[in-house]
């Protein structure tokens, strides 16, 4: 760990950092302000989301989901989060050391009197501190607007603050994920289109496996293993699963500095 | 010691050659020119040497230390001086600066800003906004303001105006006359004549010779220019005569060997001009690529 690349690692980060947390603030938010409209008229609802297409309903969890209650609403909303966080955790591994590559800016950082474990670890940790910072803003703002729409209902906190947590370790995932990634292929030129395909991936594995069913590679993405509907239904996570992410986590992980440590940094061309 | 020991250091990108087998030492205060045409492996053999990249096979020291072992301790005191530089999006000269010399132990202010006034750098500019010779300036300022012990220079002088390229020539003058040790690669042979000891010329990946750049000036070639004002052209058909080239009654020819065979031959004729000169790197240079 080196303190001066990871202050300015932070730095650097910081401007994205805020613009992700205001987005999912405002998602939130607004979602949940919708609520007491969409509980009032429950009986409705359900009418409208029987006449969609099973396939579709399947794939967006409405089958599981009761949005008349506030936690089947909260999960609702968490998906969109999980997506948008899914997408800004594999923008940041996708970018955390090609970044550098990409601007030629690798050589004078790695030319100074630091070894690549210290690069990496400081860069990984200014990276981790970004998303608790986002996460914490989503804890904030999750909390606020639940006590602010959620009028007389009651709902049972620690399901809420399960979906909460998984925040993190799901965005470790898609984090390491994207770094090892990054390493693996040649060269990354532009970072956006491998975070979005990472995070909209992963997010389309879990959906389609609504529509389509007996796939087993839809354990492989975090969307299942964290799925909201199982954790609002069971007031508990999928613990295999949960252990099945962390594990894909720790060896991208792993793999990433052995990678990252035996690297031929390429040469301006 | 040598400061620099490198031995059968070899490096392939798959299948595509890097460098092959090269050998050489770098003693300590010396600049030594590393030349060879774009593409012979002079960045390859610095990259390695930095540990930017890994080698297949050899190995090198630099302080007695293995470059792929001791990276990190080794670069506390090198300086590096990319061939391209590019830095950091959106950041400010004097940022960068600061950024480079936090790596380092003490405090470079003051060095960092008497850099700069040498080279006529503005701190407050955006990086971006610079152009490519100002960048280079920037790269400059950034390799030598922590005061390393040994210098890496990777066709540094590109982009320079022909002042600039003086006054950097000074400022590693004087670096070397502190006793640090040069290591400079370039492909402008006049350059590395200028400023170095000892080159190692690189061609193909392997080196082709290694020598004190005297001894490759004198113990080579002479070039000899001869005008006469007869008529009948002048014949040099000895032995150590080489490249003649005749041309309105002037000759050019090469020579190696014992010169007064060639004064002797002179002196027979009528000459109305005569020189006898050192070739340049250049033309030496020439000889090992044909």
């Amino acid at each position: 760990m080196s303190a001066n690349i990871y202050r300015y690692e932070l730095h650097v980060r910081l401007k994205s950092v805020l613009i992700w947390s205001a987005a999912l603030a405002f998602l939130i938010l607004f979602f949940l302000s919708l609520f007491p409209a969409f509980a009032g008229q429950a009986a409705l609802m359900d009418e409208m989301l029987a006449r969609f297409p099973a396939e579709m309903r399947a794939a967006f969890n409405l089958d599981k989901m009761d949005l008349a209650t506030l936690l089947g609403y909260f999960s609702f909303t968490f998906l969109f989060v999980q997506l948008c966080m899914a997408i800004q955790a594999s923008n940041y591994g996708f970018g955390l050391l090609s970044i550098e590559e990409a601007e030629l800016t690798a050589d004078f950082l790695l030319s100074k009197p630091v070894s690549r474990i210290q690069v990496l670890t400081s860069k990984l940790l200014a990276a981790v501190t970004g998303l608790v910072l986002t996460n914490l803003v989503v804890w904030v703002s999750s909390f606020l607007a639940i006590s602010l729409f959620k009028g007389e209902r009651e709902y049972e906190l620690q399901t809420l603050l399960l979906l909460l947590f998984s925040g993190i370790i799901f965005q470790l995932f898609f984090l390491s994920v994207g770094m090892v990634i990054s390493l693996l292929v040649r060269r990354v030129r532009n970072v956006t289109p491998y975070g979005l395909g990472l995070g909209f991936g992963a997010y389309l594995l879990s959906a389609f496996s609504g529509v389509i069913k007996d796939i087993v590679l839809e354990l492989l993405t975090p969307f299942k293993q964290f799925d909201v509907t199982y954790i609002v239904a069971h007031g508990a996570y999928d613990m295999p699963l949960v252990w099945l992410n962390v594990g894909i986590t720790v060896v991208a992980l792993a793999a990433s500095y052995w990678l990252y440590l035996h690297r031929d940094i390429p040469a301006v061309s | 010691m040598s400061i620099i020991e490198v031995s059968q250091l070899t490096k392939y990108y798959g299948k595509a050659r890097g460098i092959v087998d090269v050998s050489f030492g770098v003693e300590k205060g010396e600049i030594f020119g590393f030349i060879g045409p774009n593409g012979a492996g002079k960045s390859t053999t610095i990259r390695l040497l930095l540990s930017l990249i890994h080698p297949t096979g050899g190995k090198a020291t630099i302080f007695g230390k293995d470059v792929t072992t001791h990276g990190p301790e080794i670069r506390r005191d090198i300086g590096y001086l990319p061939s391209e530089v590019y830095y950091y999006e959106g950041m400010r000269v004097i940022d960068l600066l600061k950024y480079s010399a936090s790596f380092y132990p003490g405090d470079h202010t003051q060095r960092m800003h008497a850099l700069a006034e040498t080279m006529e750098l503005e701190l407050n500019r955006r990086i971006n906004d610079l152009s490519y010779g100002n960048k280079k300036k920037v790269g400059i300022v950034q390799g030598l303001l922590h005061s390393p012990s040994v210098l890496f220079l990777d066709e540094p002088t590109a982009g320079l105006d022909p002042l600039m390229q003086r006054k950097f020539f000074n400022l590693i003058r004087e670096e070397n006359a502190r006793g640090v040790t040069v290591f400079f690669s370039s492909h402008i042979l006049s350059e590395v004549q200028r400023l170095c000891n000892r080159v190692g010329i690189i061609r193909e990946g392997r080196i082709v010779e290694i020598s004190d750049i005297r001894t490759l000036q004198q113990n080579n070639y002479k070039k000899v220019r001869v005008s006469t004002d007869s008529t009948a052209p002048v014949v040099f058909d000895m032995p150590g005569v080489t490249h003649v080239q005749a041309e309105n009654g002037t000759v050019h020819f090469f020579f190696k060997g014992d010169i007064n065979t060639v004064l002797q031959r002179l002196s027979a004729l009528r000459v109305t001009d005569v020189s006898i000169e050192e070739p340049t790197l250049e033309e030496i240079f020439m000889h090992y690529y044909e």
